[in-house]
């Protein structure tokens, strides 16, 4: 079976079953919600937000949302043990990887998709200004925080502490993602908006990407096996 | 002796079919040891099965029986030792290998929140067979065609265990592995899944049945391997 295939069954295997129970999709969306709507209780005072907050406020909420979502993702794995099936299958385990990250980075830019609005409304800030460079700035780091993100939580999948495990290990890895992510749309922020810098973190998002998806792809099959 | 060839296995063919990919007579574990950090949870193990055997790991809870299944599955590694599917090494065969292997465990690995036929269905759609000739069969076979559709978080642990048999049994496995497949059953169910254990090994499968209840075991297995902890 081929890799695209595979990726393919076990990311509409995902959809299929959050359609069913939306569990993760709503737990989600409210996580980031109240996030957002608590630091605009705080940051926000007489009508004016504190300049520049916009920026940092988005990329915190869709961060802890990704990592609630990673979290509830693996754990439907564990329910059943349904992630030694998938292992067992003769399908590339690269390819199971590839499914569940493309599932986790769905569900976060649905997060996105109702993040960006509400941040641009309560922090007054200009994100559909540059509304390219915005999409490529959050679906590069995106991509980045899922990638290593879908892998520490496939592999913390067994262990008792996956809870504290996964953002003790994920934060400190996506570092150079959420930096970039934060100062890019910071940039784009920005009046009149710094474009060749917002470029400038872009193209350090992809090279992130590039090295966090190969080295995953590499390193997830060796590390699956018990 | 192992082959790889695309040729339909006289007698190893399925209900669905199915033609392998590859074949072995024989699997052997030759001084397989698995240590979890300091904690040593199989030591040196020897054990050979062949075509036809029910081969039953008995032994205690902790003995570690159900390492030496993941072992066999390919799903756990082993500290040192190997293992052999007719004369090839594990690590030689990779997709076609868990091709020919088919696992049911105390966890059933079934999505409580699809259906029986959604979870047969990918299942089916992983190991590249077509479902159309592989799901209504299993559904007949498991006795829930009139709760196809039904979410298998709905299913009593009887029913769930039926569907997780014909799960593990889609791709018509050489190699079944049963880790304490008795769980929680009545002794209806018990007598379905043993008759099922039996037919299996007859149509030429290598059946390992690893279970701490010798009472089950007696009568069921052709060869026993104590697993003492």
């Amino acid at each position: 079976m081929s890799f695209a295939t595979t990726a393919f069954l076990v990311l509409k295997k995902d959809f299929t079953i959050e359609v069913k129970s939306g569990e993760i999709l709503y737990t989600t969306l409210f996580f980031a919600v109240s996030c957002v709507l608590i630091f605009a209780i705080a940051f926000v005072r007489e009508g004016q937000p504190v300049e520049g907050a916009g920026a940092g406020i988005l990329w915190i909420a869709v961060l802890f949302a990704g990592n609630l979502a990673l979290g509830r993702t693996f754990e439907r794995e564990r329910y059943g043990e349904t992630v030694r099936a998938l292992l067992l299958t003769p399908a590339p385990r690269a390819a199971i990887y590839v499914g569940k990250l493309l599932g986790i980075v769905a569900l976060l830019v649905a997060a996105e998709c109702l993040l960006v609005p509400m941040v641009a409304f309560l922090f007054d800030a200009p994100l559909f200004a540059r509304p390219l460079l915005l999409a490529a700035i959050l679906g590069l780091g995106t991509v980045g925080f899922a990638s290593v993100g879908t892998l520490f939580a496939a592999m913390l999948v067994r262990s008792r502490t996956r809870d504290v495990m996964l953002p003790i290990l994920l934060y400190p890895i996506t570092v150079p993602v959420i930096i970039a992510g934060v100062l890019g749309t910071s940039a784009l922020l920005q009046s009149p908006a710094d474009e060749p810098v917002a470029l400038l973190w872009i193209w350090l998002l992809v090279s992130f990407d590039v090295v966090f998806v190969t080295l995953a792809l590499w390193t997830f099959e060796p590390l699956m096996t018990e | 002796m192992l082959t790889v060839d695309r040729e339909r296995i006289e007698g190893a063919e399925g209900p669905m079919g199915v033609t392998p990919s590859l074949d072995f007579d024989s699997v052997r574990l030759v001084e397989v040891s698995r240590h979890f950090g300091r904690r040593r949870a199989v030591s040196r193990v020897s054990i050979e099965a062949r075509r036809g055997d029910l081969l039953g790991l008995l032994g205690p809870n902790g003995a570690g029986k159900s390492t030496l299944i993941g072992v066999l599955a390919t799903l756990v590694q082993p500290t040192s030792g190997e293992v052999r599917y007719g004369g090839h090494f594990a690590r030689e065969l990779g997709p076609p290998l868990r091709r020919q292997i088919g696992l049911l465990a105390h966890e059933l690995h079934l999505y409580t929140e699809l259906s029986a036929r959604q979870n047969l269905t990918f299942f089916s759609k992983m190991y590249g067979l077509d479902p159309r000739s592989t799901v209504e069969p299993a559904l007949e076979r498991a006795g829930l065609a009139d709760r196809a559709d039904d979410d298998v978080a709905g299913f009593s642990r009887g029913m769930r265990q039926r569907l997780a048999l014909e799960r593990a049994l889609l791709h018509t496995p050489r190699l079944v592995l049963f880790d304490e497949p008795f769980t929680g059953l009545d002794d209806n169910a018990v007598g379905l899944v043993s008759a099922r254990l039996r037919r299996l090994a007859a149509d030429g499968a290598i059946v390992v049945l690893a279970t701490h209840d010798l009472d089950l075991a007696e009568g069921l297995v052709t060869r026993v391997a104590v697993v003492q902890s």
